[in-house]
């Protein structure tokens, strides 16, 4: 079984366009033999089958955009029925859980950043090959599977090394999963068993196929929604001293390119709030604590074509200055389509931002494996009580997304809090 | 050690044959039978389609009618772009080169095949540039040369289009490469003078040899 992906036709390029399959599914295919073309600005490249075998499955139409890296067919062995979904390929790291985002329309509401460039683990049956690259899951999970003849191997495994976590199982047994080996399953992700239809015949719709972006997006919401228990805490941060170094400093700033925005200071304020307070950017391993040594902080950015996520890596090395550069350059790189795959994976800590929409704050929904996302509320001139006066002051809400398996409100309460404090008492020497 | 390069000035050949000869140094190339080529050319007034044939069509503002009226063909071809125009006049390049093993990023292939054009508008004392986003050679906010590109086991194929003393009306037969604001210049539009054509093809031969390190056989 072998899958085929969307090449990387060069350093800069993030995404390729299927133009046509040139085999079909059912299709014999001998190694190298042109499979299928793809475009991307101006150039037209035909790209040849890694394997020898038949075409089992298509997965990216034609017309379609998918990121590099991505599968778009699975070539099987002659003969071969067509298969469940592909397994998560033994060389992506760690946590099948994906972080990253590629294009594609996005809800204003929806704050996660969209499945990275590997298959979503959300899909069906990995492989017995993956399988033997994963850590033995917990003598809990076994249990369960032997208790409901289950076979681990065909379950996505959102733990550390692929492993299948207890959350992992009860949701693949929720989903009504199979009890015995699989015979011949659909392409798409599992439907619920049971599940009402949106609507009848004579029904006036008209029904489009969701893109492999989209699907992906889909799937990472609602299995983070059952990894983790979220739980959300709101703050009100005043931003009048912020907004009077903003005013000060902009045009130092400006001279060097660069603009100074609210982001920088929250950025800051959040890797400092991250450092004291280090379960924040965690993860969650089974039943252990992953602290992460490096601060990966993650942006999301909205997009004409949907919403990326850039990350900012080593942001706990970075002054306010070095944020905001660095911010610049990913946005700007993001919304020319030229982001490295690297740079929209392996955060550790997300902020988004509702409030660029006008929402005073959000509700967002955690990136996979992190175990917490800060949404940034719409900051305007409130009126506030000052020293028992009515003042007008700049404001807004900030909003805390957190795994309640991990973080209790206290500690959650603390983070916020530090960024909290940090804004309103920004040092202006820092900037 | 810069690679052998075969240069092949045609003269002026139909599109198709273009496409069948290209086809065929392409099958010799992928299985290392010949060293990397240049093709110069010109071709007879035609209108090409990219691979995206059906939103190319689009950008045909003529009818079928008006178009063989005026002699001009309209092909598909299996190269990236949308749809362009190819005439008398204008310099069409197709390098069937490996871009293996240090030079496998079609993206840069690109912009190795705008360097050229820059270079040869820069011999006639033209600045052109790119404009992101919009591949080609641009003088100011005109295009100059175009670019296409097909590639096979990461052997190229089609090219460029530069235009020396291209009719440039022809271009109004067509949104070209499907950019309604910006005009399209040639040499001759610029300069005010007829440039003879060998002299251009000789610069391209230059051009391509210094950025891609390819010396003549």
């Amino acid at each position: 079984m072998s899958e085929v992906v969307m090449p990387q036709m060069g350093e800069s390029i993030a995404e390729g366009t299927i133009v046509r399959w040139i085999k079909k599914v059912g299709d014999r295919v001998d190694r190298d033999e042109p499979l299928f073309e793809i475009s991307t600005d101006k150039v037209d490249a035909e790209i040849p089958s890694p394997a020898a075998g038949v075409l089992v499955e298509i997965r990216a139409k034609e017309g379609e955009t998918v990121p590099v890296n991505s599968v778009v067919a699975v070539i099987g062995e002659a003969g071969a029925q067509v298969a469940t979904s592909a397994p998560a390929p033994a060389a992506v790291p760690a946590p099948a859980a994906p972080q990253a985002v590629a294009a594609s329309p996005a809800p204003a509401s929806a704050a996660v950043p969209a499945p990275a460039m590997a298959p979503a683990p959300a899909e069906a049956a990995p492989a017995a090959a993956a399988a033997n690259c994963r850590q033995k899951s917990s003598p809990l999970v076994r249990k369960i599977a032997k208790e409901h003849s289950v076979d681990l191997a065909l379950i996505p495994g959102s733990g550390l090394g692929g492993r299948v976590t207890k959350d992992d199982i009860l949701g693949y047994l929720d989903k009504g999963g199979r009890t015995a080996a699989p015979a011949v399953a659909p392409a798409a992700p599992a439907q619920p068993a049971a599940h009402a239809p949106a609507f009848k015949p004579g029904d006036r719709v008209e029904v489009v196929q969701m893109s492999v972006m989209r699907r992906k997006i889909a799937e990472h919401m609602i299995m983070s929604r059952r990894t983790s228990a979220h739980v959300h805490s709101v703050f009100e941060v005043d931003y009048s001293r912020v907004a009077k170094i903003r005013a000060a400093k902009k045009a130092d700033y400006e001279r060097q390119g660069l603009k100074l925005t609210y982001m920088s200071f929250l950025m800051k304020a959040t890797v400092d709030a991250l450092k004291a307070v280090p379960i924040i950017n965690s993860s969650l391993d089974g039943d252990a604590i992953v602290y992460k040594k490096d601060i990966n902080l993650g942006i999301a950015v909205a997009l004409d074509w949907g919403l990326l996520v850039p990350v900012i890596k080593h942001a706990e090395e970075k002054n306010l200055l070095g944020l905001s550069r660095a911010i610049q350059d990913l946005a700007a790189r993001a919304r020319a389509k030229q982001l490295k795959p690297d740079e929209v994976q392996g955060g550790t800590f997300t902020i988004t931002n509702p409030g660029v929409f006008g929402a005073l704050f959000g509700m967002p929904i955690i990136s996979q494996p992190q175990v917490a996302i800060m949404g940034v509320g719409h900051i305007e001139q409130r009126v506030a009580v000052v020293d028992d006066a009515i003042a007008i002051r700049t404001k807004g809400y900030l909003s805390l997304g957190y795994d309640h398996r991990l973080i209790d409100g206290a500690i959650a309460d603390q983070f916020m809090s530090h960024v909290k404090k940090t804004i309103e008492n920004f040092d202006a020497d820092a900037v | 050690m810069p690679r052998r390069l075969d240069v092949r000035r045609l003269g002026v050949i139909s599109y198709g044959e273009g496409l069948d000869l290209q086809q065929a140094l392409v099958a010799q190339r992928v299985a290392d039978q010949i060293d990397d080529v240049l093709l110069l050319l010109q071709h007879p007034h035609v209108l090409t389609l990219g691979v995206k044939a059906g939103e190319s069509r689009q950008h045909v503002l003529a009818t079928p009618a008006r178009l063989a009226e005026l002699g001009v063909e309209v092909c598909e071809t299996g190269r990236g772009g949308d749809v362009t125009y190819h005439g008398p006049g204008q310099v069409v390049g197709y390098p069937i080169i490996s871009l293996k093993p240090d030079r496998c990023d079609v993206h840069q292939y690109v912009r190795d095949l705008e360097e050229c054009m820059i270079r040869v508008a820069a011999d006639y004392g033209f600045t052109a540039g790119r404009i992101q986003g919009m591949t080609g050679a641009w003088v100011g906010a005109e295009k100059i040369g175009a670019i296409g590109v097909r590639i096979q086991r990461w052997v190229t194929s089609h090219g460029f289009a530069f235009n020396v003393n291209t009719d440039l009306d022809f271009f109004r037969l067509i949104v070209p490469c499907g950019i309604s604001d910006l005009g399209v210049t040639s040499l001759r539009r610029l300069t005010g003078r007829e440039i003879p054509m060998p002299d251009v093809e000789d610069r391209f031969v230059d051009a391509f040899c210094g950025v891609f390190d390819r010396e003549l056989r």
